[in-house]
């Protein structure tokens, strides 16, 4: 991969970083001129007043503010929740595995069984399955995740008992070992088949349409003149090169997960980022809603990061040009 | 010009007839579009109780006090055909007007969102050079961001009446449409008729509204139905997770208030399962309609099973 290319996407990558940090700032510190607004009303004294103002980083001219805030914010310290008063990052860190694990579960599963049945329809274009899958796709599509959330949690938690209506673990048990691991799993399963449901639809049609193109191509006559087994030309050929723009696709469609699993943890009560998205909403927690926005970007520009290089490192033709 | 009399060739009265003859044939093959018809037929089912909303369910249904006296949650009945919610108001009135506020924030968010495409589209491939690459990486910016975390600070900073949302919605859905619009730009900006007016004259403003505008409006037409189904799931998006109105609410302000009411576990079917129905129907609509525009329009398409 030469350097320019590299450069060119490091760059881009700090360009996006630094702008969501101005964005942030102007957001939550410029258009919203009262960020306090939740105190007004209440009686403070004037030394109290003082001490909240401090707090949330409010004094000084929005320059000194702005400063500090970007030294903050690199340091990972985000302040307080003007909920709580707990500190934002104390509630992340604490969070933030419970989504790692149903982000990070679902789309594995998503990715490998959406790329499956997108090749295999798209290489038997018109048949059955094809047919089947890609109207299902459009359903699942057409539905909103946290409905299908809600359908599930009626049909296989609520009415039937099968798995918990919510949360990550049974609180009224003390399991540990094994029992502890398949109790998790036992409540992880309803959102994570949400989410998997959800975005299947979004990768095997982007996958279908990927080998709708490779198909005409010349290299894979040549592949069938050399005798080998359809199902051959298929795997061997025809889905490393479909596979190729589906890279950059799949860290877009990354993008969709992490919204859908903050509708799809306050289906289910399930304590990660979601949830506290959905709950700084409620409580117009805006210290908590900032770190959220700057975490999730963050998570996203990275994300295209690695899918451009990756991009960069299996493509020849960007290898080697100066994309 | 004694052919003039002949008939109608005034360059005018040429162009009308021509208009006329390709909007002819464009609703003809709309309508031998079987999946287009169904779509269509859904959608002019859904916009007409949207606009004959408040003839069909008097307003005053949806306000705090309209359940008083009512039973809670109760399942359908002659006087409720679709139960009641979890403080006496009828589903059914909240369903109807609901279509009012779903379609309207999703087809004002289409609007915000094709103005600044197109815009920032056509900017971009026609102008080119150094305002091209700041336009292009102003567009990667919100194609990279998240979707629905910048959707969710920008609604909690400005508000969240109904045009708030629509606009918050616009605002940050309009990247892939600016990137199609300069992609198809940049091609209708090589073809002949656009080096023959320069050559001939004509300002840049002219060759965009007189060429490029025009060979561009059926993909940016396309591109917009296109854009409402996600545009409305958005907006069902954000009033489940709280923003929006209680007391005048969408179809997904009405499946966030069955989410907490508890209608789930008692099984109140009558107050999750419609809304979700709606949302569905409407959105598989209006998909289907702009593919089947998106394949009259460019036949090269019929491989593509849907863009998102």
């Amino acid at each position: 991969m030469n350097a320019r290319y590299l450069a060119r996407r490091f760059v881009s990558a700090f360009g996006m970083l630094a702008f969501v940090l101005v964005f942030n700032f102007f957001l939550f510190r410029i258009v919203d001129s009262d960020p306090l607004a939740k105190y007004r009303g209440r009686v403070l004294t004037a030394e109290r007043r003082q001490e909240i103002i401090e707090k949330f980083g409010l004094d000084g001219s929005k320059w000194t503010q702005f400063v500090r805030y970007v030294r903050q914010t690199l340091r990972l310290d985000f302040g307080y929740s003007t909920d709580s008063g707990r500190r934002v990052w104390a509630v992340i860190t604490e969070a933030l595995p419970n989504t790692l694990w149903l982000v990070g579960l679902s789309t594995v599963i998503t990715v490998a069984l959406g790329l499956w049945i997108g090749a295999k329809a798209g290489w038997r274009r018109g048949s059955r399955f094809d047919k089947t899958s890609t109207g299902a796709s459009m359903v699942l599509y057409a539905m909103p995740e946290f409905w299908l959330g809600m359908l599930l949690l009626v049909f296989f938690g609520a009415r039937t008992g099968w798995f918990p209506v919510g949360g990550v673990r049974d609180l009224t048990r003390d399991l540990s070992g094994f029992a502890a691991v398949v109790d998790r799993l036992h409540h992880l399963f309803l959102p994570a088949l949400t989410l998997v449901l959800a975005y299947l639809g979004s990768y095997s049609l982007i996958m279908r349409s990927s080998i709708l193109e490779t198909v005409r191509e010349d290299y894979l006559t040549v592949a069938r003149a050399k005798g080998l087994r359809d199902d051959e030309v298929m795997r061997r050929h025809a889905v490393p090169n479909a596979l190729l723009p589906s890279v950059s696709l799949i860290a877009i469609g990354f993008g969709f997960v992490v919204g859908g699993a903050i509708t799809t943890e306050t289906v289910f009560s399930y304590p990660g980022l979601g949830l506290a998205t959905s709950d700084a909403i409620k409580n117009n927690d805006l210290a908590m809603l900032q770190a959220l926005f700057f975490l999730s970007s963050t998570a996203l520009i990275v994300a295209n990061l690695a899918a451009d290089l990756l991009y960069g490192y299996l493509d020849p033709r960007i290898r080697r040009a100066d994309g | 010009m004694t052919i003039a009399t002949a008939g109608p060739s005034s360059p005018r009265q040429l162009a009308w007839a021509r208009r006329r003859r390709s909007a002819a044939r464009f609703s003809r093959q709309l309508l031998s579009d079987r999946a287009g018809v169904a779509g269509l037929a859904v959608l002019v089912f859904f916009v007409v109780v949207a606009l004959a909303a408040p003839l069909l369910v008097s307003a005053s249904e949806l306000s705090a006090t309209a359940g008083r006296g009512n039973p809670d949650l109760a399942p359908p009945s002659a006087e409720f055909p679709l139960g009641t919610d979890e403080i006496g108001r009828s589903v059914l009135a909240q369903l109807i007007w609901g279509a009012r506020i779903s379609l309207f924030i999703g087809v004002v968010a289409t609007l915000v969102a094709v103005v600044i495409g197109s815009t920032v589209g056509v900017t971009a491939g026609f102008v080119g050079g150094r305002t091209e690459r700041l336009l292009m990486a102003v567009d990667d910016w919100f194609l990279v961001i998240p979707f629905l975390p910048l959707a969710i600070v920008l609604a909690a900073v400005l508000g969240s009446s109904a045009t708030t949302l629509a606009v918050v919605i616009g605002v940050t859905s309009w990247a892939g449409s600016g990137r199609l619009l300069r992609a198809q730009v940049l091609s209708v900006k090589e073809r002949l008729f656009i080096e023959r007016s320069r050559a001939l004259g004509a300002s840049g403003w002219h060759i965009v509204t007189r060429h490029v505008l025009p060979h561009t409006a059926p993909l940016i037409l396309a591109n917009a139905i296109l854009t409402v189904p996600g545009a409305i799931l958005a907006e069902s998006t954000l009033a489940f997770l709280g923003f929006g109105d209680r007391l005048q609410p969408s179809w997904g302000k009405m499946l966030e208030g069955a989410l907490s009411s508890g209608a789930l576990t008692v099984g109140a079917w009558w107050y999750y399962w419609p809304p979700g129905l709606c949302i569905v129907a409407v959105v598989l609509a209006f998909t289907v309609v702009g593919r089947a525009l998106e394949r009259i329009l460019d036949p090269r398409l019929v491989d593509r099973p849907m863009s998102r």
